[in-house]
């Protein structure tokens, strides 16, 4: 188990290279000087000059590529020029709400799946699985930042009970149960797309499952028909809804943009939306850089989860 | 899912668009979808003929009316007192525009990607996946996000990163089939005949490939629309005075506690619109791909269904253990139902082998596996007769009683034990489970049990072996582990469905024996299941021959051998090869099948 972690930490500097490139790539692709382009309205003969110096913007696009990921490794992703302090320290700092939010909603999201996965393929055709389809599929045909306008109109402006916006109370707060509370209608409304994406897919596996030989010979040993659901056909199906959790880590990651926006979180999305009207260039680029690595990581992790629940892979 | 794609793409695309089109529209929800989405594309290009007043039309006066108050302002007003039913006819214009659009530019593109790459293959192939993987390795919206950011807000570059995005899908599903098709028989030919290979592609690839984009196209789309009106909804898509209903939904986000209205009625507009799209999308699917319909295989439930319309026929054996009578077993579809098992009656003494033969389709397994009620159902079901165990009426038992009986009283040893077996289960946890299911022992006595049952089916070092998984065993070990856990609970009766069938004739030989063995020592009852005659000389003491569905011959095997009645057992027999047969073999086989075909026509 060690080394197959370890095998596939090293398939991920490859992965990690060429997502950097792609992120460098799509910034020198700006069209036209690139210094006026990242200062816009900032861009005096000084800053030009300093930005072309700091990016070695001067030098050829291959030699530029090293400068930069060097400085990167180095934790050197530049400096915001509209916040006046370094990417890298802004970026981490919201890094963290983002964080929070989507974990919440990754966890949340894989329960509620699975679980509604799960009764749709055991109440197949039934009036519990036409309901559930259907709410499936509003969640996943619905914008997510509508549904938050939605949530916040009815929970929070018509009933009063839950905050409209912010990670914590602005008086008093800051400790966890009014995190939680802050965090409840974000965390729902990001976590709708990836339930419905994953109960689809639970159920689709389940019924998939529940139809091999080796159920039947749960059922001949005269097992429970609640033990051959979970302990048989579940534990066989998961193998096959993990990767795709995994892949909704990306999903809910990125979506994080949207929630972020709609519930002014002050997370790493909200941060970039704005970075990206302001043009400024570099702190969407570390934005970029350090959910997108993050997101590599989630999968990795998703992979061995997977591995340990399948002795087929593992050996 | 390439892979389950490539099943299809072999159908001639003439008669079958037809049909198609036809198959969507039978679904229900399909149908919908279509109507709903061809409403609004009429609505929306009619838009500039429709008596509406111009979407950009301000009138501060009439701010933020709210919806259905007054009839020239049906939907309300915005902020600037526009009118939002002409704001939102014109939006979603915009939208869907752009929308399908992004899913054109991303299908063009990610399909001569997945073309190339999967026509042209090898390190070209590779470069590219390795590419596209890349791509894939952002999360969605991120990417989107930061070719907006190089390039600059606006309606149109928020089209092309929403294309680019999806680009993967579209490479990969189409690769996929692609790779399936490149070496096949008629491209070769096509190659040969001195095409070239855009040709190719062109001519032969692209029909077969098209399916594919049609259904990559029809599950994207409406993705691309959401995640278009996402990026308007944060500022960075459609610019004002432009509006599309992101951005509507965007800027109407202001007026959220004082007007609601103008950022709800947008949204739902954009729901609409997407859940139509993914109504037709799943319904396009479907029909063009019903390996993937989702959700179409039908969930066998724990008992096969019972549905008797005859009372059920008195115990003709009552001294056997398992009396069968007249049992009637079939596969429903729908209205009707195709008989597998017709009136069937058997008996089974105590410690008794009898053995049931017959050629595949003859009915013999969902003979055996309907007496615990392990047809798969739905679409099996028990129409007649009964089963009586030990006496007792099987199929009058309320279902928990019937599952209660399973394993300890009745137990089955199964065909192929690669899948019979749990792959994700030590073995040792599958035989505890058996004895768990009808004993409560301590964990560990229980797996002392379990490793005293592998012994005696002889696994070598059955401790260690225990801690193992079905795949890393070989066959003749696999099916031992059957053996076990039908060993578990001393049951009365083991029913044998082809247990060496799929196992290699030494292996066979030695598995036969134990059983043989087992049986003999614990005086079980043993039914077994099997189309090899050789198998029932070796072990049984009766035997039963069935065919399409009913019991043809039956008596002691020595009898049944020497003196065989009926014509379908003499060739049954003469079907086992006997050494120094040699060269004799298949004419004398032959002429009794000639007088099947005589049999037949008389």
């Amino acid at each position: 188990m060690t080394a197959y972690i370890a095998k596939r930490l090293i398939a991920m500097v490859p992965v990690l290279f060429g997502l950097s490139i792609i992120v460098f790539m799509v910034m020198a692709l700006i069209p036209g000087d690139t210094a006026t382009a990242i200062l816009g309205a900032y861009a005096t003969p000084e800053n030009v000059e300093r930005i072309n110096r700091d990016l070695g913007l001067d030098k050829p696009l291959v030699q530029q590529y090293f400068i930069w990921i060097g400085n990167v490794l180095h934790g050197d992703f530049g400096r915001s020029f509209t916040l006046n302090r370094p990417v890298l320290a802004e970026v981490m700092d919201r890094f963290g709400a983002t964080l929070i939010l989507a974990g919440t909603a990754l966890v949340l999201c894989s329960l509620i799946g699975l679980l509604a996965g799960i009764v749709s393929a055991v109440r197949q055709f039934g009036w519990a699985d036409r309901i559930i389809t259907f709410v499936v599929l509003a969640g996943i045909s619905m914008p997510s930042f509508w549904l938050g306008l939605l949530l916040i109109l009815v929970f929070a402006v018509t009933w009063r009970v839950l905050p409209a916006s912010g990670m914590y109370a602005v008086y008093g707060g800051g400790d966890l149960p009014d995190l939680l509370y802050h965090l409840i209608l974000p965390a729902a409304t990001l976590s709708v797309v990836a339930a419905g994406v994953i109960a689809r897919l639970t159920r689709s596996a389940m019924l998939e499952v529940l139809r091999q030989d080796f159920i039947r010979t749960a059922r001949a040993k005269g097992v429970s028909e609640t033990r051959v659901i979970y302990a048989h056909a579940f534990r066989a199906a998961i193998v096959s809804v993990i990767p795709v959790i995994g892949i909704q880590a990306g999903f809910v990651l990125g979506g994080a943009v949207y929630i972020e926006t709609v519930f002014q979180w002050p997370g790493i999305g909200a941060m970039m939306v704005k970075a990206i009207s302001t043009r400024d260039i570099l702190l969407v680029q570390g934005g970029v850089l350090v959910v997108a690595a993050s997101y590599v990581l989630f999968n990795l992790m998703a992979d061995v989860v997977q591995t340990m629940l399948d002795p087929r892979i593992r050996t | 899912m390439s892979l389950a794609l490539q099943d299809n793409v072999t159908a001639p695309a003439g008669p079958q668009r037809i049909s198609t089109f036809k198959l969507l529209l039978q679904s229900r929800l399909a149908s919908i979808g279509l109507v709903i989405l061809l409403l609004l594309v009429a609505i929306v290009l009619l838009a500039p003929l429709l008596p509406l007043v111009h979407p950009d039309q301000t009138a501060p006066a009439n701010r933020l009316i709210r919806p259905f108050v007054t009839a020239a302002h049906w939907l309300g007003t915005d902020q600037l007192g526009r009118d939002l039913l002409s704001r939102l006819v014109w939006g979603s214009r915009v939208s869907i525009a752009v929308g399908f659009a992004a899913t054109l530019v991303a299908a063009l593109i990610g399909s001569v990607i997945g073309l190339v790459s999967g026509y042209a293959g090898g390190r070209t192939d590779n470069l590219m996946m390795r590419g596209i993987d890349m791509l894939m390795a952002f999360p969605y919206i991120l990417l989107a996000l930061a070719i907006v950011a190089a390039l600059g807000p606006g309606l149109m570059n928020a089209l092309y990163a929403i294309a680019i995005v999806n680009i993967p899908f579209f490479a990969r599903n189409v690769r996929g089939v692609t790779l399936g098709l490149a070496h096949r028989e008629f491209v070769d030919a096509a190659r040969l005949s001195g095409k070239g290979h855009l040709s190719i592609l062109w001519s032969e690839v692209l029909p077969n490939v098209a399916p594919v984009i049609v259904i990559t196209m029809s599950t994207t789309a409406g993705w691309m629309i959401l995640e278009t009106a996402g990026l308007s909804f944060l500022g960075l898509g459609a610019q004002p005075p432009q509006a599309d209903l992101g951005s509507m939904l965007g800027e109407g986000r202001a007026q959220l506690f004082t007007a609601p209205h103008v950022a709800i009625v947008p949204g739902l507009m954009i729901f609409v619109i997407v859940i139509s799209l993914n109504l037709l999308g799943d319904g396009v699917r479907d029909a063009l791909d019903p390996g993937l319909k989702s959700g179409a295989l039908s969930r066998p439930g724990p008992v096969t269904r019972i549905d008797r319309t005859k009372p059920a026929p008195p115990n003709s054996q009552p001294e056997a253990i398992l009396s069968i009578e007249q049992l009637e077993t079939g596969f429903s579809n729908g209205n009707s139902t195709t008989p597998a098992v017709r009136g069937v009656s058997l008996h089974l003494d105590r410690g008794e082998c009898l053995g049931l033969i017959g050629e595949s389709g003859s009915g013999k397994s969902v003979t055996a596996l309907s007496i615990m009620g392990l047809v798969a159902s739905p679409p099996g079901v028990i129409t007649g007769g009964a089963i009586y165990l030990d006496g007792e009426d099987v199929l009058s038992m309320p279902e928990t009683r019937l599952i209660s009986l399973r394993g300890s009283k009745v137990a089955y040893i199964f065909q192929d034990p690669l899948t019979t077996l749990h792959p994700t289960y030590t073995i040792g946890q599958q035989v505890a489970e058996a004895i768990a299911a009808h004993q409560s022992l301590g964990r560990r006595e229980l797996r002392e049990r379990a490793i005293a049952l592998l012994e005696q089916v002889r696994i070598p070092d059955a401790a260690a072996r225990a801690d193992h998984y079905p795949h890393q065993l070989s066959g003749g070990q696999r099916q031992r582990v059957g053996i076990a856990m039908a060993l578990a609970n001393d049951p009365d009766v083991i029913i044998a469905d082809e247990p060496t069938t799929a196992l290699d004739v030494t292996v066979q030989a030695e598995i036969l024996s134990l059983l043989k063995q087992l049986q003999t020592e614990r005086r079980m009852a043993l039914l077994f299941i099997t189309h090899d005659f050789g198998v029932v000389a070796q072990i049984c003491d009766r035997v039963a021959v069935m065919k399409d569905g009913e019991i043809v011959e039956t008596g002691q095997t020595r009898t049944v051998l020497t003196r065989p009645h009926h014509p379908y057992t003499k060739r049954l027999i003469a079907c086992v090869p006997e050494i120094g047969d040699g060269d004799r073999f298949l004419p004398r086989v032959e002429k009794l099948m000639a007088s099947q075909t005589k049999e037949a026509a008389q």
